[in-house]
């Protein structure tokens, strides 16, 4: 399942992390991060709540500048409003009131950030229209986009991104609220797309199980330090460990990975969840 | 069909000159509020839009003292508490509701002396009626170009930012990262709220503000799902309220206590939210129907016999 990939060269990469670290309010979130993501490559980044993995993304889009280190990205240094990268933030609500069909959402990809009203309005249709599909949402595009399922708006927010050409997409916690077969849907449909499309995707999430079959390389967060690499690589116990500074276990269960603090560990320390990577033992939350 | 025509519009309804000028005021400032208002409902800040209504009298009243009209002052004093808003209420949803209620406090405190000074010096607590309650019948017909030139500025300012207000009201960080310039745009759209409260309280006064730039968006998000047609409906429901309202207080002349007329702002706001709890009956129903008509085709395909017209009984 988990190919060595060769490692990725600098040059060709079409996300090159180096070195770099982030201080807030006086606290290091992250230290020293560095890594590199190959363009069609689906790169999981994995880490509790607060590990530091939405703080790396805005690092990434130009929102948060880091005290050292630097970021390329498509080989090229960082520039607010990247048009190579497309993101889908970390819980959008929709309001059932808002005034927003599923195409309307997706248009704004297009041109939401620009000023005046959309005048080319039959290849705009168009454009949008050919979206939908790519991502399977024709079938609701005229719904009022707050009385969609969770799984359907992620949908729309995945086309929403991809309706730029970006080369890059950033997701923050897609899979957090959806039920196990929305899940699997959406990860099927952001694999299809890394392949097709030779889009890099770079997903954040606090369990890696749901991503193992598709991931070809992951960026594991634990208290502000990453490690990177393949699953088989990077899912030890020996590599955990260190990231955390206490000894944990890492158990495979029926083609599933627990990471499990050790005897060792400190007294007190609770498990959020049994089901995956996330019960990061004594994390500190953000 | 006259005796009808006769009995909804009172005599003289159509000669009168202020009936006139009221009726092109309120069409133009229900029109801008209704489009404005659309975003303040979306982006959750009516409480802002509220504040700058109230906060707006504290102008008006210093304006009637100073022998301006009160339009100005609406409008100069809202505009500086937009900006204070802003300023004080940083990025945090929470501290940005305190500071509305402290901009609040502070310019009602300022209205509350300006109106005291008003009745003093002008021996008649008419103004602050008027400032506060509004009379689209004493719009004076001077303040007319401009209240249209203000109208017209705010909607193209509104057009010029339309997507980037949509994009940044779905998701500040997906805005953001977009490269809108999410902070400015906060700003910009405050200023043009700020205008368009301060022309809802010219026409139907400063506490009544709110009900025209909340209620008919309000009451258009529950009937259309498309955002340009949002601003469409949001601005005629407005219109509606108005000139119906209109009609209703000049009708109100010979209603008791006869000779007097009940206050043209009344009718609009009680139309404002009669609308409002109608739209929300309308929508109601064509769910209600609509989820009758589903479960009917599911027990019809779970019991697997055909449709036949009797079933619609």
């Amino acid at each position: 399942m988990n190919v060595p990939v060769p490692d990725p060269s600098a040059d060709d990469a079409i996300l090159n992390v180096d070195g770099i670290s982030v201080w807030l309010a006086g606290r290091e979130v992250l230290h020293d991060v560095r890594f590199r993501i190959m363009p069609g490559e689906f790169t999981g980044l994995i880490g509790s709540n607060g590990a530091g993995k939405t703080t790396l993304f805005r690092v990434i889009l130009g929102l948060q500048t880091s005290s050292t280190g630097s970021v390329l990205v498509g080989g090229r240094p960082l520039t607010h409003r990247n048009p190579i990268i497309g993101y889908v933030p970390q819980k959008v609500f929709f309001d059932p009131d808002m005034p927003l069909r599923a195409r309307d959402v997706v248009g704004l990809g297009l041109d939401g950030h620009r000023l005046g009203i959309p005048l080319d309005w039959g290849r705009r249709r168009q454009a949008v229209d050919a979206m939908l599909d790519a991502v399977d949402a024709r079938r609701f595009a005229d719904a009022r986009v707050g009385n969609l399922s969770g799984g359907e708006q992620q949908r729309v927010l995945i086309a929403h991104a991809l309706i730029s050409r970006p080369r890059l997409l950033l997701l923050d916690e897609p899979l957090a609220n959806l039920d196990i077969g929305a899940e699997g849907e959406v990860v099927a449909l952001l694999a299809r797309i890394a392949r097709e499309q030779r889009i890099a995707v770079f997903i954040s999430a606090h369990d890696v199980n749901p991503l193992l079959p598709v991931m070809d390389r992951l960026v594991y967060v634990a208290a502000g330090k990453t490690a990177s690499g393949t699953t088989a690589e990077v899912i030890r116990a020996e590599v955990l460990s260190a990231l955390y500074g206490q000894h944990v276990d890492v158990l495979r269960v029926h083609g599933r990975i627990l990471v499990v603090a050790g005897a060792e560990g400190p007294p007190g320390v609770t498990f959020e969840e049994t089901d995956g990577v996330a019960a990061g033992p004594g994390v500190v939350s953000l | 069909m006259n005796q009808v025509l006769r009995a909804l519009f009172a005599p003289g309804f159509f000669a009168s000159d202020p009936v006139h000028a009221a009726l092109v005021v309120g069409a133009v400032v229900a029109l801008v509020t209704g489009a404005v208002g659309v975003f303040t409902v979306i982006r959750g800040q009516a409480f802002a839009g509220h504040a700058l209504g109230e906060v707006g009298s504290a102008g008006g009243s210093a304006a009637f003292l100073g022998g301006a009209n009160p339009l100005w002052g609406f409008m100069g004093v809202a505009i500086v508490a937009a900006g204070l808003i802003e300023l004080l209420g940083l990025h945090r949803p929470r501290a940005r509701d305190v500071a509305t209620g402290l901009v609040l406090g502070a310019g009602l405190g300022l209205a509350a002396l300006f109106l005291y000074l008003d009745a003093t010096s002008s021996s008649t607590t008419g103004v602050a009626v008027t400032i506060l309650f509004g009379s689209l019948f004493a719009v004076s017909q001077q303040m007319l170009p401009s209240i249209v030139a203000l109208s017209a500025v705010s909607l193209v300012v509104l057009a010029v930012c339309y997507r980037m207000l949509l994009l940044s009201s779905l998701s500040s960080d997906l805005a953001a990262a977009r490269g809108v310039p999410v902070r400015a745009l906060g700003i910009a759209y405050l200023v043009i709220m700020a205008v368009a409260v301060s022309l809802a309280a010219e026409t139907i006064g400063a506490i009544l503000a709110t009900a025209l730039v909340v209620g008919p968006p309000a009451t258009a998000l529950r009937l259309t799902k498309r955002p340009g047609g949002a601003l469409v409906v949001a601005g005629l429901i407005g219109v509606a309220a108005v000139w119906l309202g209109i009609v209703l207080a000049y009708d109100s002349y010979y209603w008791p206590p006869a000779g007097h007329g009940w206050p043209v702002s009344f009718f609009v706001v009680a139309l404002v939210f009669l609308f409002y709890l109608a739209a929300g009956a309308v929508t109601g129903m064509t769910q209600a129907r609509r989820s009758r008509r589903s479960e009917r085709a599911a027990r019809r395909t779970a019991s697997g016999c055909a449709e036949h017209p009797g079933d619609a009984a």
